[in-house]
């Protein structure tokens, strides 16, 4: 197994003719994500890399049975395309797009709730089970199949931590960028519970850095339902207060969300936090 | 982004709240106009800056009469606070305060909403409240579906006030300020204090609000109201161009892409001894033009005694990115010291590519931050 996303996912691409989406589609084609459609408002009955293209996200959803959808389109579109998907039917929605309005996503996620579905993102590189399924961005060939999960709010720094985790034999079951945004959908609890029910997942490497109280929240959650091995590492320890770091949630504000709190808090609870990434493959296998 | 409290007043009056009419002032004589058109017995002087904590600088001051307001107005304008310099003043009626209250909506991420933040005690600096006395605080998630609906405001406002004409016009304007924060997009809408007056009236005394950067394309009328400073403005600048930059103030420059990857190498600088000049994510490809504009920025630092260049290459291959590294810096002339750190995929055939430059090559992101360290010193 692995989690929210495998075999089974049937995908489509809102925003498939876009530069993003198009060049994205060749990838996560080519590495064998079943694709079944995609959208872009009067482009119906166009094909893009042999993939049939729909006005709308439910013909495709009534067309091909999709259950995943991957957001490519501009952030003034965002929160229209993640309502779209929530209301057609698509139980999983991830949205790639970066700068998309808070207030946007705020709406966005309340209405996919209330659809019964989960959002991933917006600001994300998406999610991958290797062997299996890529949405979203993500540099395949890094990752290699194997069990231990990665939750993420970074992109290239999980890149990084997943590099150095295939390159010592740890593979990986599932790994999920949640995004660098102040709000996004799944987070570090749900996902925490996800790997834990997970048969096919071992350890857990946890990826966090400065802004909100998430990682502290995440801590507590550990202690009370999470037996397998969790590794931690934090961004952003020489970040100044009431700065952003490039991603909109990344900034310390009224001295809270700092680095140094969220380490301690991992730290109180017996999970251990690496120095620097390359320390995360070594703190798992010692406690597997 | 930020504006002035004289901005926030003005914005929170479009919108029927109740503020009082207050003037703002560039020079003493403006002052002296302001005073005699509001023609009131005490008159109050607050400093215009993008900061907190005015009170306690000495830039809110009271004036009974035209001697004290001049000279007042003369102290507090030009005056440094927390390096923002005062340049303007507001100068408004003083009231007769009852009682003060604190009233906010924000951006909360736990719940994924707005919350209002309400509290009896107003005036206060509300993080200390939060800290001290939380149960002082009431938070009430807003569903953004349904938004402030007659009978959530009266909920509210009954945690505020007892006497139901109060809760009545506080009611309403928990919902203007609801609408007002919707509608600029706003992650703070802040008055505080709210006060009843002994007159038994409701006012705003104090607003602050700040707006979502993401949102500001759909606001011009909000984003002309930006007043960046010198290291704000070089910062939106680098955005301009597709970078993240924050300035640090150390000596070993970093170019990385990603921000957080670019944050964990600030934190190895700093694990191996050195200090870090600045924050620059160079954002997902690493191609020739960007590196270029971006090492202009790096060396417009005179303080960078090396530069770090650490990139992940995922889609990007290492090699792509090893050749546009040899092409910028072919045309870029210094004579600063440059540690490259080159990972991901096709690595081999970028560190090959790269052997022979006069850069310093390191593998990993801790030998890179060794490297780097020991060059500064």
């Amino acid at each position: 197994m692995s989690i929210l996303i495998d075999k089974n996912t049937r995908l489509i691409v809102q925003g498939i003719t876009g530069r993003d989406g198009g060049f994205h589609t060749a990838k996560m084609k080519a590495y064998g994500t079943n694709i079944v459609g995609g959208t872009s408002p009067g482009k119906a009955g166009e094909m893009v890399e042999g993939i049939p293209v729909f006005n709308t996200v439910r013909d495709a959803v009534q067309e091909t049975e999709a259950n995943t959808s991957v957001i490519f389109v501009p952030a003034p579109f965002a929160k229209d395309a993640m309502m779209e998907a929530a209301d057609a039917g698509v139980k999983l929605i991830i949205c790639i797009t970066e700068g998309v309005p808070t207030l946007d996503v705020v709406e966005a996620y309340r209405y996919i709730k209330l659809k019964g579905a989960n959002l991933i993102g917006p600001n994300c590189p998406g999610l991958i089970s290797p062997d299996k399924s890529s949405v979203g961005i993500m540099p395949t060939m890094i990752f290699k199949k194997g069990s231990t999960g990665v939750i993420s709010r970074s992109g290239t720094l999980t890149y990084e931590v997943v590099y150095n985790l295939t390159s010592k034999g740890l593979g990986q079951s599932t790994a999920v960028g949640v995004g660098g945004d102040p709000i996004v959908g799944l987070y570090y609890q749900e996902l925490l519970e996800m790997f834990q029910n997970d048969p096919e997942t071992d350890s857990i490497a946890l990826i966090g850095e400065i802004g909100g109280d998430a990682e502290e929240r995440a801590a507590e959650y550990i202690r009370k339902h999470i037996t397998k091995p969790v590794a931690a590492f934090i961004a952003g320890q020489q970040a100044p207060p009431g700065k952003q770091m490039g991603h909109a949630g990344a900034i310390i504000s009224s001295g809270s969300g700092t680095a140094a709190e969220k380490i301690a808090a991992f730290e109180a609870v017996g999970v251990p936090v690496a120095k620097e990434p390359s320390q995360i493959p070594d703190l798992l296998k010692n406690r597997l | 982004m930020k504006i002035h409290e004289y901005q926030a007043r003005e914005l929170l009056a479009s919108y029927g709240l109740p503020v009082d009419k207050a003037y703002i002032c560039r020079n003493v004589e403006d002052a002296v106009r302001a005073y005699k058109e509001l023609d009131a017995p005490l008159v109050v002087v607050k400093a215009q800056v993008h900061t907190g904590g005015r009170g306690k600088a000495g830039g809110v001051k009271l004036a009974k009469d035209e001697i004290e307001l001049r000279q007042h107005v003369a102290s507090i304008l030009w005056m440094d606070i927390k390096g923002f310099i005062v340049d303007r003043v507001l100068v408004g009626k003083a009231v007769n305060i009852a009682s003060e209250y604190y009233v906010s909506y924000v951006i909360d991420r736990k719940s994924k909403s707005t919350i209002l933040m309400l509290s009896r005690e107003g005036g206060m600096d509300i993080e200390e409240v939060a800290h001290t006395t939380p149960e002082k605080i009431h938070k009430i998630v807003i569903d953004p579906l349904i938004g402030v609906p007659d009978y959530l405001a009266r909920e509210a406002a009954f945690k505020l006030f007892d006497d139901i004409k109060l809760v009545r016009e506080a009611a309403t304007i928990f919902q203007k300020l609801y609408k007002l924060f919707i509608d600029t997009d706003a992650s703070l809408a802040e008055i505080n204090p709210l006060v009843l007056t002994e007159e038994g009236e409701i006012k705003a005394i104090d607003a602050k609000m700040t707006f979502d950067d993401n949102a500001l394309f759909r606001h011009p009328k909000i984003s002309s109201l930006n007043e960046p400073t010198e290291e704000e403005k070089k910062e939106l600048n680098a955005k301009s161009k597709g970078f993240s930059y924050v300035h640090l103030g150390g000596e070993i420059g970093c170019m990385v892409n990603g921000a957080g990857l670019a944050m964990a190498t600030m934190d190895m600088i700093k694990l191996y001894g050195g200090e870090p000049a600045n924050f620059l994510d160079i954002g997902g490809s690493s191609n020739p033009t960007k590196v270029i504009e971006a090492m202009k920025l790096l060396l417009s630092d005179k303080n960078v005694k090396v530069v770090l260049i650490n990139i992940f290459g995922g889609i990007t291959r290492c090699d792509d990115v090893a050749r546009g590294l040899l092409e910028a810096f072919h045309q870029i002339q210094t004579d600063i010291p440059i540690v490259i750190r080159l990972t991901g995929t096709n690595e081999k055939e970028g560190r090959e590519l790269l052997k022979g430059s006069k850069f310093h090559l390191a593998e990993t992101m801790g030998e890179a931050g060794k490297k780097a360290v020991e060059l500064a010193r």
